[in-house]
């Protein structure tokens, strides 16, 4: 067997069924990474289904900073039968096996490290301490000492009881004498630099942030109705809201939740609703309402593959058009966070910037960006403020007030003496009912100008790379950390990453940063090139090649590289 | 206070001269005003049909929703400010068909508003189709051979989900109508008014007559402790709670 020596960057898969504690294994993981001052990002894939099936978990350490999935596999854990069928292709012949000797009594290959996984777990009091073995093994490959180690398991397992604490430590230490006898062989070493500043940092996920960003934009209100990718960010906001005075209801369906967000917002709660796919298109009626009767509302889209079911639990970016359009002409906007910064400051402004122009705001994620934990070292917080863009009415209120920017001031029930009439219906400047042709027209210009404010106010892409580029890449979205490591492994000048991370309405500076370049190539996770067609629409701009992956999974590193590569050779 | 205090200067009613409308709509200023509602703490909720106009004609804080949907802003906004009186007014194809799963699961909820249905058993606005509470082998443009389901009793499915307060009135009763929506708007909780209505456009069968002719009274109106003799009650087709 060779040998294999790491020292700047590790890609460890983690792969099992449903029901066995992969997830554990990653949270306890990442943590002691990140504890043991690594830089540390996890993808992970999974079914629809709540057991058995095949599920896995990318946890990479790396000497610097990461926020994306590589295909490639260092060391693959495989705590189920399937695991190397499930991952055939990811595995390579640089790729290690570590498993149980029954689970890998069949496999063929030389790099490949048998444990008694079970066994030891059966000794300890069950199955169940499999799995915390393993991530005992891996945590000693990775030489982190053994009390942050144990830190990580007690602060996991503490809640269930002392018994199961003790198992999970004792399992802990099994798997840190597998480890040891590992390194003993000399079969593999890791040797990526430390840092300890790291410790100290923040890790988080896609979900979490995001869910931050609405408390700090002042959510108040949330209801929603359960579904992949968007239930964590329902599970955040129910966990945290009672420390925020936010009220959480699961509602009967997505119509509901979606207008009882509006009810809430009408009535001063900034409020928030959370789906994904066919969810979202169940709340279309909704949009049109927040849109007509101009009350505010933060919209969540955890994209993934449709139509109709599709693929649950997989990643895609195919749901722009469908956020993008809608019954009816007034302006929106959407936000397609890329990074968890942007996720942060994004939601946090989707609140002030839904409030200040009374429409729905779009905050497009997917299942990739939503389970994506990486180290961060802060979130800048002194820009953020909430904004108060509530008035107190009085005797003369009009909801609908006809004015020069199109915002008619909005006043809330109970605050002030005016009383707020919405409508859904075209209606007169007090929001009753109207069919009058010129009111109509001055009602739809009012609402279509507010655009020109949501403009001047619209997020610049960003530009990454060298700013005397001849290729431009472009990206919107969860797609930003894969780019931005494949640039960075390109080492190249004359290539730069256009990201995007508000997609509607763009912003002007677009076209000139397009028309600067010779040749540009768009990686979208879809089959139409939402994105790209959106571009042309917006500035008659043509990508030249639309690199598109709609096969539920996110693109890799490798493969954003090799497409980059192949396609700097054509010219 | 004066009900007049709950008019809307210049409102173009929308509705047809003899509609069972305009009692609930006069009935429910006199309530308000006997109740001393301020119409800034007052807010109304609707969805779509005749019955959803309603608040275009009562001064307040009016919150006129989707088709169906009233009952889900309805209960945020009591949710979300507790002082606010929140009355939702609804037909029986807004709120029995359109809005039926709200219906449902507003009740288990129980959150504290009224809910008053203007229940014609026929659509008005899309021009006489029948609702859930058509009752059989009445012909329409839509059920040209008649129709053939059994209406949608909404008194039975409200009390099999334990709503904590259920009647049911007509439009022709004036003084019943009142004592029905005054307990209704005090009660603390989910309170469900279903109001008989003629439709004198479209709805030949279920006239002012025929509803005079077909309903009577519950005498044990507040006794909760025959929940099931009510809940028989309800299954025959026709009566008031």
């Amino acid at each position: 067997m060779s040998e294999f020596l790491f020292q700047e960057d590790v890609s460890i898969v983690l792969c099992g069924e449903a029901g066995q504690g992969i997830q554990t294994i990653e949270s306890i993981l990442i943590q002691s990474v990140k504890l043991g001052g690594h830089h540390v990002c996890s993808t992970k894939e999974y079914m629809s289904r709540v057991r058995g099936g095949e599920n896995s978990t990318e946890i990479r350490v790396s000497s610097k900073r990461i926020c994306a999935y590589v295909n490639r596999i260092d060391i693959l854990i495989a705590i189920s039968k399937g695991a190397i069928y499930h991952l055939k292709e990811r595995i390579s012949n640089d790729t290690i096996i570590i498993g149980d000797d029954e689970t890998l009594k069949l496999v063929e290959k030389e790099d490949v490290i048998k444990i008694p996984f079970l066994k030891t777990a059966e000794y300890i009091g069950g199955p169940i301490f499999a799995n915390v073995i393993a991530a005992g093994v891996i945590s000693r490959i990775l030489n982190i000492d053994k009390e942050i180690f144990n830190e990580c398991i007690t602060a996991m397992f503490e809640r269930k009881g002392e018994k199961i604490l003790k198992g999970d430590l004792k399992a802990g230490e099994e798997g840190y004498k597998v480890g040891e006898n590992i390194l003993k062989s000399g079969k593999i070493k890791i040797e990526i630099e430390k840092n300890p500043k790291i410790r100290d940092e923040l890790l988080l996920d896609g979900t979490e942030v995001v869910g931050m960003g609405c408390i700090a934009g002042g959510c108040r209100f949330m209801a929603s109705y359960p579904m992949t990718p968007s239930s964590t960010l329902q599970v955040f906001i129910a966990k945290y809201g009672g420390e925020f005075d936010i009220i959480f209801e699961q509602s009967e369906d997505e119509i509901a939740a979606i207008n009882m967000g509006i009810g809430a917002f009408y009535a001063g709660a900034r409020a928030l609703v959370a789906t994904s796919g066919s969810g979202f298109a169940l709340m279309e009626e909704g949009v049109g309402l927040s849109r007509i009767n101009e009350t505010p509302l933060v919209i969540y889209v955890g994209q993934r593959p449709g139509p109709a079911v599709g693929l649950p639990t997989r990643t895609s970016q195919e749901d722009l058009d469908l956020t993008l359009y809608g019954h009816g002409e007034t302006p929106k906007i959407i936000f397609a966070p890329g990074n968890l910064e942007d996720a942060f400051h994004l939601s946090q402004r989707a609140f002030n910037i839904a409030d200040k122009y009374q429409i729905p705001v779009f905050i497009l994620s997917d299942q990739y960006f939503a389970d994506i934990y990486y180290n961060l070292p802060s979130i800048y917080l002194k820009s953020v403020e909430i904004e108060h863009h509530i008035v107190k009415t009085d005797e003369n209120y009009k909801r609908y007030e006809l004015t020069d920017d199109g915002i008619s001031p909005r006043g809330i029930p109970g605050f002030g003496d005016g009383l707020v009439v919405v409508d859904p219906h075209e209606h007169d400047e007090e929001g009753h009912i109207t069919e009058d042709q010129n009111l109509r027209t001055k009602m739809v210009e009012k609402r279509i100008k507010k655009l020109d404010g949501i403009k001047k106010d619209s997020i610049p892409p960003e530009l990454i790379g060298s700013i005397d580029y001849s290729i431009l890449v472009v990206g919107w979205g969860s797609t930003y950390g894969i780019i931005k490591e494949a640039l960075d492994n390109l080492k190249r000048e004359d290539i730069a990453f256009l990201y995007f991370k508000q997609v509607y309405p763009l912003h002007d500076s677009t076209k000139k940063y397009l028309d600067k370049a010779n040749k540009t190539i768009i990686f979208e996770n879809n089959v139409e090139s939402q994105f790209a067609n959106l571009i042309k629409l917006q500035t008659d701009f043509i990508i030249d090649k639309n690199v598109l992956k709609y096969n539920g999974r996110p693109f890799s590193v490798e493969e954003v590289t090799e497409s980059l590569k192949s396609f700097m050779e054509v010219f | 206070m004066k009900p007049e205090v709950f008019d809307v200067e210049n409102a173009d009613i929308a509705w047809c001269s003899g509609c069972g409308n305009f009692s609930i709509l006069s009935t429910l200023k006199i309530v308000l005003a006997e109740l001393e509602i301020d119409a800034r703490e007052l807010v109304l909720v609707s969805g779509i049909g005749q019955a959803g106009k309603l608040p275009h004609f009562l001064k307040s804080h009016t919150y006129n929703s989707l088709h169906g949907r009233s009952l889900s802003p309805a209960t945020a906004i009591k949710a979300v400010n507790k002082d606010l009186k929140v009355i939702v007014t609804s037909g029986d194809g807004d709120m029995y068909g359109e809005g039926g799963n709200h219906f449902m699961h507003t009740i288990r909820r129980n959150p504290d508003i009224t809910c008053i249905v203007h229940n014609n058993m026929v659509y008005g606005l899309t021009k006489g189709q029948a609702s859930p509470t058509t009752l059989r082998g009445m012909r329409t443009s839509f059920q040209v051979e008649g129709v053939s389901e059994e209406p949608f009793n909404p008194l039975v499915v409200a009390l099999a989900l334990d709503a904590s307060f259920v009647a049911r009135t007509f439009s022709g009763d004036i003084e019943h109508m009142k004592e029905t929506f005054k307990s209704a708007i005090n009660h603390k909780g989910f309170s469900l008014v279903d109001v008989f209505q003629p439709c004198v456009t479209f709805n030949k069968i279920n006239t002012y007559q025929w509803f005079k002719e077909n309903t009577y009274h519950l005498e044990d109106f507040h006794d909760p402790t025959i929940k099931m003799k009510h809940l028989r009650e309800s299954w025959k087709k026709i009566n008031i709670l």
